[in-house]
C-alpha cells in the first residue's frame, strides 16, 4: 500500500467514525453535547489545577487567617482576590475546591480501574469455564451483593484503621479509599462481563476457534473479551459518577481523605459546621461543582448506554 | 367482491442518510375464504405490508401514498382508537414465533376471555365457553384443563394453536399471518398450516399468508404475489406464477429452489439480490498451498468412523442420583463416511444431529463409544500435539452466518487466524498471499479482507466462514445447516460453492440439515436421525424412492409437493440488475 | 415451593455464616481487644487473666462458636469507647433508624413506581421529560449534599423545619421510642426522610421506565395490541405484571441499601440511629459496635431477600409450576 492509498484510508476511516451511529446520536442530543464539554472542562481544569488556581491551598505562606470567612467577591464584604470566598482558615475557595476536584477524579479513576479489573477478570473466568469456579464467585458476589457498596467501603476503611494506625492511614488514605470504593463495585462488572461471557461462549464463532484448536485462554481474551466490552464501557462511566460521589460521602463523613489534602467532600464537611453561622458558601459552592460533574458524567453514561444498546437503535 | 383491497400502497421510514422506502406501489385484494400469499426474500418488504393493513407500523415507518381497503371502507386513515376496534375485532394477525407471542404470566383463558369480551358482548359465562370451543377447535386436547393453564406449559406447536384461536376469537373477516410456521418443525409446520387453510374455508376469512418459502406458497395460496425490492413484481393464480413464471426475478428466485424429487448438478444462480462472485483468479490446485489435502495417499478403510457412540446431558440436577434428569443426545450411533463422499445426516430439531458433528469435532466428549479418523482412534489419543494435527483435518461450517465470526476482527485475521496457529506457511508474506487466494477463491476478492465482517451480507459471510474452514488445509468438512438461515437464492450459491470446492480439493464432508430437498442436492449417502437415535442410513435415491423406515416414511410424506413450481427454468435466461423494471 | 423455599433458607443460613466469619475475624485480629478494654496502667498478669477470662486463649474454632451462640442471643461484647454492652446501644438506636428508614422506602415506592410507569408509557409528554430531568438530577445528587441544601433552605433560611435530631418522643410497650406520634417529631422527620428517600426514588422509578420500555418490545405485547385490547389492559394488565419481577428484585436490594444510606442522613441531620452509632464506631474502631452492626444488617438484608423470593413465586407461574411439579 503505497502512502497516498494510507492516507485516504485515513480519511475514509476518520469520516466513517464521524458518520457512525454513536457519533451520530451524541451531536444529535444538545444536553450530552454539552455533558461532554463540562467534563472535559474539570478534566482539563483538575489536570491544570496547579496552573489555573490563583493561589496554592497547601501552601501555609500564603494563607492569612485575616481573610477568613470572606463572602464571595460579589457580595458585601466580598474580596476581588477571592472570586469564591474564603473557608474558615482563610483559604482561596476557588483553589481548593480546584484541587479538591483534582483529589476527587483521581480517586474515581482508580477506584474504578480497579473494580473493572477485578471485575472484568472473574466475569470472564466465571463465564467461559462455568462449574465450581463460577459457583463460588457467584455466590461471593452475591453476598457482597447483599450489602451497599456504602457499607462495605465504611467497613474496609474502619478495618484500615485498625490495622494501620491514625498515622500511617493518613499516609495511605489515597490509596486505602480507591481500594474501598473499587471493591465495592467489582461485582457488577462480574456479573455483567459473565453474562456477556455466557452469551458470547456459545457463539458459533467462539466454537469455531475452538475447532481450530485455540487453547481456552487465548479464546477468551482474544475473542470473547473485545466482544463483552461494551457494556463494560457503559458501567464504568456510570461507575465513575457513583465512586465520586462515594468518595465525596466517606470524606464527608469524615473517614475518606484526611483534611491535609482535601477532596470536594472534605470541603463541604469543613463548610457544613459554618451552615447556621451565615458562611454558606464554604459548603454550597464545592456541592454545586461536585453536582455539576457528577450530573455530567450521569448523562455522558445515559447516552452511551442508548448509544451501546442495539434494541434502541 | 374482496374484502380487503391494498391501492397503491406505499411505506416509507424516514432515516437520516434519506427515507427508506419498503414498499412501494402495491396493489393487492383477497376474498373471503381466499388464501393471498406474498412471498419474497428478506427485505423484500412483505411484513410491512402486513403491519400497514393492521396499523402497526414501527415508528417512524408510515403509509405514505395509496389506500387500504376494508370492506369497501378506507381504513388506512383511521385514527387510533377506530382502528382499535378493527384489530382483533375484523382483522386478526398472527405472529412467527409462538414461544414470544403470549404474555407468560396470564393463563390462555385470562388471554382469551379478555379479548373476547372487549370484542363481543358476551357474559363471562359465554365468553369462557366460547374460550373452550376455541380451544376445543383449534385442536387442543382437553380444552377444558389447558384453557386454565400457563403459556409455558404447551408446546411450540400448541401455543401457536392457541395463538390461532386468539387471532380468530372475534370472528375477524381478515386474518393476516406473518411466517406463521417458520419457527416451527416440519411435521408440527404441516399440521398448523392444514388447520389453518380449514379454518380459512370453513369460516370464509381472507387470509394474508406472508412467507419466504415457495413450498408453504404452493400448497397454501390461491393467489401469490412475488415481491422484490419493496414491489410486487408478478402477482396472479399460484398455478399460474409458480408453474410458468414472467418475471425474470420469479423465475430465477424458483429455479433457486431446490426440489425434492430431482436431483440437479449444479442449481441455476439468481443474480439479482446478490452477484454471485467467481473466482477472479486461477490457482492451479495440484501446486499450490491449498491443495495439499488432495494429495494425501488414499486410505483403506473409511475417513471417519463412528462406532456406538453415545453421550447424555444432564436436565435437571440434583444431590440425589434418582432425581437427576438424563437426556440420551445420542445413543449407539454408528456411521461411516469414505474418503470422498458427502455424507448427509437428518433430522428435526432435538434430534441429535448438531450434536454428532461437536463430538466429531471434540467440542463435546462422548460418553461412550469410539470416533476413528483416517485409521486413529480419537478417543484414545493422549498427547496434545497428537490431538491438534488431527483436528486440523476436519473443519466445521456452522449456521448462523451473523455469529459466527468475531465482529472485532477484521476478515484477513479471521481467515489468518488457523494457518498462524498451526504454523502451515513459513513467513506472514506467504501467510498473506494465502489468505488473499482464499478469499479470492471463494468469490470474495483479497480486497475483502480488510474489512470487517459487519459490512457483509449473510450470504458474503459464510464465503469467510468457508475460507477460514478452508485455512487449515482439511480433509474433512462438516457443514452444521450451513444455509438454513439464508435465503433461498444465496443458499443456491453457497451449495454450487460447496459442491465446487469438494470436486477441486477433494474433501469428505458431512452434511447436517433439516431440508432434505437440500439433502437431496448434496449428498451421496444420507443417515436419518430422530431423538439420538440412527433410524437408518441409505444411498440417497434408495432413501427417497424406497424409505425402510417409519420415521424416513412420515418424514418425507411431510415434504412439501412442489410440482406446482417450474422444472425447466431456463439457467442461461439471466438478467442483470439493470433490466429489472423500476 | 417449600423446597424452594427451604433452600433459599439453607443458603441464608449460610451466607449469615460467611457474614459471621468475616466479623469474628474482624473483632478478633484488627488490633488487639484487650488493649482496647483496659486502661494503659493494667498490668501485662492482668491483661493476660482477663485474656483467660474472656476466652481468647481457646482454640480458634472454639472462639468461633462461642461468638455464633453469642450472636445468636443478642450478645456482641462490650463496646470499646462507651464500655456497656453494645446490644443495649443498639436497641435504644434502633426505632430511631427503622422509623426513619419505613418513611423513606414508602415515599421512595409510592411516588417511584407511578413516576416509572407513567414515564415508561409516554415517552414523548412533557411531564415525562420532567420528570426524567429531575431523576437525573436526583441521582446526580450526593445524598448528604441534598440534606445540606434541605437544611439550608428549609431550616437556616425560611426556619420552617428542625434541622438536626428526632424531635419529642414517645417510648412504646416499654422500649419502642417513636417520634411519629407528636407534633414536633413529625416535624423532625420531614427532612431527613425526603433527603434518604429522594435517591432510592429516583432509582425506582428509572428502573421501572427501563423495564416498562423493554417490555413494551416483546412480541406478545405487540400480539396484544394486534387484537384491539384497549391500551388500559396492554399497560396495566400485561405490560405493568411483567415488570414487576425485575422491579422487585432491585427494589428489595434498594429497601436494604436504605438502611445503609440511613448512615449519611443520620450523620446530617444528627439523627440519634445505628447509623451514627456505627460511623462513630468507624472513626474510634470500636469493632464489637462494627461486628454487631454487620451481622444485624445482614440479618436484615437476607429477611428481604426471602421475602423478594417468596414474592416471585406469587407473580410467576412458571417458578411455580416448574418447582411445584416436579
Amino acid at each position: 500500500m503505497n502512502s497516498t492509498e494510507q492516507a485516504t484510508e485515513r480519511q475514509s476511516a476518520i469520516r466513517r467514525l464521524l458518520d457512525h451511529d454513536i457519533t451520530y446520536s451524541f451531536f444529535r442530543s444538545k444536553v450530552t453535547v454539552i455533558a461532554g464539554i463540562v467534563t472535559l472542562i474539570y478534566f482539563i481544569a483538575t489536570l491544570f489545577a496547579p496552573i489555573i488556581a490563583p493561589y496554592d491551598p497547601f501552601d501555609l505562606s500564603t494563607v492569612d487567617l485575616l481573610d477568613s470567612q470572606i463572602p464571595p467577591a460579589w457580595m458585601a464584604n466580598g474580596d476581588p482576590r477571592f472570586v469564591l470566598g474564603t473557608d474558615d482558615q482563610g483559604r482561596d475557595l476557588f483553589s481548593a475546591i480546584l484541587y479538591g476536584s483534582r483529589v476527587s477524579i483521581s480517586v474515581g479513576f482508580v477506584s474504578v480501574a480497579f473494580a473493572a479489573t477485578l471485575g472484568i477478570f472473574l466475569g470472564l473466568v466465571s463465564g467461559y469455564f462455568g462449574g465450581r469456579i463460577d459457583a463460588v464467585i457467584m455466590r461471593i458476589a452475591e453476598v457482597q451483593l447483599t450489602f451497599p457498596a456504602i457499607l462495605i467501603a465504611l467497613l474496609i476503611d474502619g478495618v484500615a484503621r485498625g490495622v494501620f494506625g491514625e498515622l500511617d492511614r493518613e499516609q495511605y488514605a489515597f490509596w486505602i479509599l480507591a481500594f474501598a470504593i473499587g471493591l465495592s463495585f467489582w461485582v457488577q462488572y462480574a456479573r455483567t462481563v459473565r453474562a456477556s461471557t455466557l452469551v458470547e461462549k456459545n457463539k458459533e464463532y467462539v466454537q469455531a476457534a475452538r475447532v481450530i484448536g485455540i487453547p481456552s485462554l487465548v479464546i477468551m481474551v482474544r475473542h470473547v473479551l473485545p466482544n463483552v466490552l461494551g457494556p463494560v464501557l457503559v458501567i464504568a462511566t456510570i461507575n465513575l459518577a457513583l465512586a465520586i460521589v462515594l468518595e465525596a460521602t466517606l470524606s464527608f463523613l469524615g473517614v475518606g481523605v484526611p483534611a491535609t489534602q482535601p477532596s470536594l467532600g472534605t470541603l463541604i464537611r469543613i463548610g457544613n459546621n459554618f451552615l447556621f453561622s451565615g458562611e454558606w458558601w464554604i459548603a454550597i459552592f464545592p456541592g454545586l461543582v461536585l453536582a455539576v460533574l457528577v450530573l455530567a458524567v450521569n448523562l455522558l453514561g445515559d447516552w452511551l448506554r442508548d448509544a451501546l444498546n442495539p434494541k434502541l437503535r | 367482491m374482496s374484502v380487503l383491497d391494498i391501492k397503491n400502497l406505499e411505506v416509507t421510514f424516514p432515516h437520516r442518510r434519506g427515507d427508506f422506502v419498503a414498499s412501494k406501489e402495491v396493489n393487492l385484494s383477497v376474498e373471503p375464504g381466499e388464501i393471498l400469499g406474498i412471498v419474497g426474500e428478506s427485505g423484500a418488504g412483505k411484513s410491512t405490508i402486513g403491519n400497514a393493513v393492521i396499523g402497526l407500523l414501527e415508528a417512524p415507518g408510515h403509509v405514505s401514498a395509496g389506500e387500504i381497503f376494508l370492506d369497501g371502507n378506507r381504513i388506512d386513515n383511521l385514527d387510533g382508537k377506530m382502528m382499535r376496534r378493527l384489530r382483533g375485532r375484523r382483522i386478526g394477525m398472527i405472529f412467527q414465533d409462538p414461544l414470544t407471542s403470549l404474555d407468560p404470566l396470564q393463563t390462555i383463558e385470562f388471554q382469551l376471555v379478555e379479548t373476547i369480551q372487549y370484542h363481543l358482548s358476551l357474559s363471562a359465562d359465554e365468553a369462557h365457553k366460547r374460550a373452550v370451543d376455541l380451544l376445543d377447535q383449534v385442536g387442543i386436547p382437553d380444552p377444558e384443563i389447558r384453557v386454565g393453564q400457563y403459556p409455558h406449559q404447551f408446546s411450540g406447536g400448541m401455543r401457536q394453536r392457541v395463538v390461532i384461536a386468539l387471532a380468530l376469537c372475534a370472528e375477524p373477516e381478515v386474518v393476516i399471518a406473518d411466517e406463521p410456521t417458520t419457527a416451527l418443525d416440519v411435521s408440527i409446520q404441516a399440521q398448523i398450516l392444514e388447520l389453518m387453510k380449514s379454518l380459512c374455508r370453513d369460516r370464509q376469512v381472507a387470509m394474508i399468508l406472508i412467507t419466504h418459502d415457495m413450498g408453504v406458497i404452493a400448497n397454501m395460496a390461491d393467489h401469490v404475489a412475488v415481491m422484490y425490492h419493496g414491489r410486487v413484481v408478478e402477482h396472479g393464480v399460484t398455478e399460474q406464477v409458480l408453474g410458468s413464471p414472467e418475471h425474470p426475478y420469479t423465475k430465477s428466485l424458483i429455479g433457486a429452489v431446490p426440489r425434492p424429487n430431482i436431483k440437479v448438478n449444479r442449481f441455476p444462480v439468481v443474480n439479482y439480490i446478490e452477484k454471485a462472485g467467481v473466482p477472479t483468479k486461477n490457482i492451479d490446485i495440484a501446486t499450490h498451498w491449498l491443495g495439499e489435502a488432495i494429495r494425501h495417499d488414499k486410505l483403506d478403510g473409511p475417513l471417519l468412523s463412528l462406532k456406538d457412540i453415545g453421550i447424555r446431558f444432564q436436565t435437571r440436577s440434583s444431590i440425589f442420583p434418582s432425581r437427576r434428569l438424563w437426556l440420551d443426545a445420542a445413543k449407539n450411533v454408528s456411521f461411516d463416511i469414505e474418503q470422498g463422499e458427502t455424507f448427509g445426516l437428518v433430522g428435526e430439531s432435538g434430534s441429535g444431529k448438531s450434536t454428532i458433528a461437536r463430538l466429531i469435532t471434540g467440542l463435546h466428549d462422548p460418553a461412550a463409544g469410539t470416533i476413528y479418523f483416517a485409521g486413529e482412534n480419537l478417543t484414545a489419543l493422549t498427547k496434545k500435539a497428537d490431538i491438534l494435527a488431527l483436528r486440523r483435518q476436519m473443519q466445521m461450517i456452522f449456521q448462523d452466518p451473523f455469529s459466527s465470526l468475531n465482529a472485532r476482527m477484521r476478515v484477513k485475521d479471521i481467515v489468518a487466524e488457523p494457518i498462524r496457529f498451526h504454523g502451515l506457511t513459513d513467513n506472514k508474506t506467504e501467510t498473506r498471499q494465502v489468505v488473499a487466494d482464499l478469499l479470492d477463491h471463494v468469490g470474495l476478492g483479497a480486497k475483502a479482507g480488510e474489512k470487517y465482517p459487519h459490512e457483509f451480507s449473510g450470504g458474503q459471510r459464510q464465503r469467510i466462514s468457508i475460507a477460514r474452514a478452508l485455512a487449515t488445509r482439511p480433509r474433512f468438512l462438516i457443514c452444521d445447516e450451513p444455509t438454513s438461515a439464508l435465503d433461498v437464492s444465496i443458499q443456491a450459491q453457497i451449495l454450487n460453492l460447496l459442491k465446487d470446492l469438494q470436486d477441486e480439493l477433494g474433501l469428505t464432508m458431512l452434511f447436517i440439515s433439516h431440508d432434505l430437498a437440500v439433502m437431496r442436492q448434496m449428498c451421496n449417502r444420507i443417515g436419518v436421525m430422530r431423538q439420538g437415535v440412527l433410524c437408518e442410513v441409505a444411498d440417497t435415491e434408495t432413501l427417497f424412492k424406497t424409505p425402510e423406515h417409519t420415521y424416513t416414511q412420515q418424514l418425507l410424506s411431510l415434504m412439501p409437493n412442489m410440482d406446482l413450481l417450474a422444472r425447466d427454468i431456463d439457467s442461461t435466461d439471466r438478467h442483470p440488475l439493470e433490466n429489472l423494471p423500476n | 415451593m417449600i423446597t424452594f423455599i427451604l433452600r433459599r433458607v439453607m443458603q441464608a443460613f449460610v451466607v449469615m455464616l460467611v457474614v459471621a466469619l468475616l466479623a469474628f475475624t474482624m473483632f478478633r485480629y484488627v488490633g488487639d481487644p484487650i488493649n482496647q478494654m483496659v486502661g494503659v496502667e493494667t498490668s501485662a498478669e492482668q491483661k493476660e487473666a482477663l485474656r483467660d477470662r474472656l476466652g481468647l486463649n481457646d482454640p480458634i474454632v472454639e472462639q468461633f462458636f462461642h461468638f455464633i451462640a453469642d450472636a445468636a442471643q443478642f450478645d456482641f461484647g462490650v463496646s470499646y469507647q462507651f464500655k456497656q454492652p453494645v446490644s443495649e446501644l443498639i436497641l435504644t438506636r434502633m426505632p430511631a433508624t427503622l422509623e426513619l428508614s419505613l418513611v423513606s422506602a414508602f415515599l421512595a415506592l409510592a411516588i417511584g413506581i407511578p413516576m416509572g410507569v407513567y414515564t415508561g408509557l409516554k415517552r414523548e409528554a412533557w411531564l415525562s421529560k420532567i420528570f426524567l430531568t429531575v431523576s437525573l438530577i436526583g441521582i446526580s445528587l450526593p445524598t448528604f449534599f441534598i440534606g445540606i441544601l434541605l437544611i439550608f433552605i428549609f431550616s437556616v433560611n425560611l426556619q420552617w423545619l428542625p434541622s438536626f435530631g428526632r424531635g419529642e418522643v414517645v417510648t412504646l410497650w416499654g422500649s419502642w421510642t417513636t417520634g411519629l406520634l407528636t407534633e414536633s417529631g413529625l416535624k423532625a422527620i420531614i427532612l431527613p426522610s425526603i433527603t434518604l428517600g429522594l435517591f432510592q426514588m429516583t432509582l425506582i422509578m428509572r428502573l421501572v421506565r427501563a423495564e416498562m420500555l423493554e417490555v413494551i418490545r416483546t412480541d406478545y405485547i405487540k400480539f396484544a395490541r394486534a387484537r384491539g385490547l384497549p391500551d388500559r389492559s396492554v399497560h396495566f394488565r400485561h405490560a405493568l405484571k411483567n415488570t414487576l419481577v425485575p422491579v422487585i428484585t432491585i427494589t428489595g436490594l434498594q429497601l436494604g441499601s436504605i438502611i445503609a444510606f440511613a448512615i449519611i442522613t443520620e450523620t446530617v441531620f444528627q439523627w440519634p440511629g445505628m447509623g451514627l452509632l456505627f460511623l462513630q464506631a468507624v472513626q474510634n474502631v470500636d469493632i464489637p459496635i462494627m461486628a454487631a452492626y454487620l451481622l444485624l444488617t445482614a440479618f436484615l438484608f437476607i429477611i428481604i431477600n426471602l421475602v423478594v423470593d417468596i414474592l416471585y413465586f406469587v407473580i410467576d407461574p412458571r417458578l411455580r409450576v416448574e418447582r411445584s411439579g416436579l
